[in-house]
């Protein structure tokens, strides 16, 4: 393969983040190999207590409480992490052309916390819809959380949500990539965000759908892979990258977590919810196939599985379907601690990983007691961590609703 | 309501709907505008407190009349007097 020059390949140089278990990468990494949990019982408005996994940032390190106030979650989230991601990268923000950045938000779903936050206020005056907000309209517009950050940060250049179902992270990553890739920005501040726990429609309609965990330990409740798992457990979350062509990051000498050496979005024209194994499959090859390596390269499968009967039945199946049944990759996956993210899903999963490049560790994926047959693999990393020589190539899964898939590839950077 | 406490719950609002601004030298006299950094979203917000709070509904053309505390005070006592 012909090697590409700097103009043409991406890499990432800033990470921000909050999860359920961490506020910054390192946070997050060091829960991700001691095992801890982020799930807890949290009060839902209709509801009451449901398990989920709440992010603990501190909102007011980079918002004044007027800007908290008017805007969304999402907002503060996105905001939160962009700034981290900026100050991690070590860029001279203050003289960079601002017109150059692109925000890039992956989301899940925008708008329903404060529309239900609305029909609950009117609901106070009998419905009166006088008493809806004029903060209501600039709270919902789906480039919410990307439009905040640019307020926040002076940005002027693009900012617009991607909503991509589950799929969100890795599908902002990939805009972001493409962007910069098409000379549209010299930098994206690119991943994906979600405030989902924060109403309670999401919570009941996985409950309608049979598909809402549950358990007596609430950090027990995400199970991948384990016989008993019983569904999904909602979470926020959110996680933005600093993400430059290599030119540029050399050029300013910046630290590279990795590049993004590869990935795919397709669709299964299958089913709403149901996943489909086969369209999957061929979302991880054409992924492999456009970073110009065989399956056999990876070293990392970091999967999207989040805890359902059939969902991670069909992963598994698809990864056979890829990786052969003795696979050398190892398995991991990130949700059995902080639950589903949504919108940050992909990219907060990826962020977990990125680690591994340097210190050669594989986090596991915990809660699993009894390894379900049907996701048997023998390179699944379960409960403990596991020391490897050496980290190449990381792959990230990330499904969504209405059947779309999306992987990214990372590749350790050398020069 | 008294116009001592109609004063006191206009300063509470407008606290509530500018937190990060010092109230404490406003003056009653100058428009609030002048004073500390309050838009027009934020003086919307106002409005809709008083509806939501004591269903006193500020017809437009009568905003002006809420451009400084006093002059509010002034505005509001007639409405706010049975409360």
């Amino acid at each position: 393969m012909t090697r590409k020059p700097n103009e043409a390949r991406t890499v990432i140089t800033g990470v921000g983040l909050t999860a359920p278990n961490g506020n910054n990468l390192a946070e997050f990494r060091k829960s991700l190999l001691t095992g801890k949990s982020g799930i807890q019982r949290f009060n839902v408005r209709y509801m009451g207590e449901v398990l989920a996994g709440v992010c603990h940032f501190d909102p007011l390190k980079y918002q004044k409480k007027k800007e908290l106030r008017r805007g969304t979650r999402a907002g503060s989230a996105a905001i939160y992490c962009a700034q981290e991601a900026i100050a991690d990268a070590k860029l001279d923000f203050a003289s960079f052309d601002k017109s150059r950045i692109g925000v890039y938000v992956g989301i899940t779903e925008h708008g329903n916390v404060e529309t239900e936050k609305q029909i609950y206020e009117i609901k106070q005056f009998d419905y009166d819809t006088t008493f809806v907000s004029h903060h209501y309209n600039p709270r919902i517009v789906a480039n919410n959380p990307a439009g905040e950050v640019t307020l926040n940060m002076g940005i002027t250049g693009p900012h617009y949500t991607l909503g991509a179902a589950c799929a969100g992270g890795n599908i902002g990553l990939i805009q972001g990539l493409q962007m910069l890739l098409l000379g549209e920005v010299d930098l994206a501040l690119a991943g994906g965000v979600s405030e989902t726990v924060h109403a309670f429609g999401a919570f009941a309609s996985f409950r309608s759908e049979g598909a809402l965990a549950s358990h007596a330990d609430p950090e027990k409740a995400c199970r991948p892979f384990d016989k008993n798992r019983n569904g999904v457990v909602v979470s926020e979350g959110g996680c933005i990258y600093v993400v430059e062509r290599l030119s540029d990051a050399l050029r300013r000498g910046a630290r590279i977590y990795c590049e993004i050496a590869g990935y795919a979005i397709n669709s299964d024209a299958f089913d709403f919810v149901l996943p489909n194994a086969q369209r999957q499959a061929e979302c991880m090859k054409l992924a492999l196939s456009k970073a110009g390596i065989a399956a056999g390269d990876i070293d990392i499968i970091n999967t999207h599985a989040t805890g359902t009967r059939e969902g991670d039945a069909a992963e598994c199946r698809a990864i056979r379907e890829v990786f052969g049944d003795h696979s050398n990759a190892y398995i991991n996956n990130t949700k059995s601690y902080i639950g589903h993210t949504m919108g940050a899903a992909a990219a907060l999963e990826l962020a977990g990983n990125l680690p591994s490049f340097e210190d050669c560790i594989v986090h596991p994926t915990i809660n699993v007691d009894q390894l379900d047959p049907e996701c048997s693999f023998e390179n699944l990393v379960i409960n403990e961590p596991r020391k490897v020589d050496r980290v190449n190539y990381i792959l990230n899964n990330s499904f969504g609703m209405l059947g779309i898939n999306s992987v990214v590839i990372v590749k350790r950077f050398e020069g | 309501m008294t116009k001592q406490e109609i004063r006191s719950v206009l300063m509470e609002i407008v606290a509530q709907i500018i937190p990060d601004e010092d109230l404490t030298n406003l003056k009653g006299d100058i428009p609030i505008r002048e004073q500390v950094e309050l838009d027009s979203m934020d003086f919307l917000d106002i409005i809709m407190e008083l509806r939501k709070r004591y269903g006193i509904e500020v017809p437009e053309d009568d905003y002006k009349q809420l451009a400084t505390i006093d002059s509010s005070v002034a505005y509001l006592e007639p409405r706010m007097r049975k409360l």
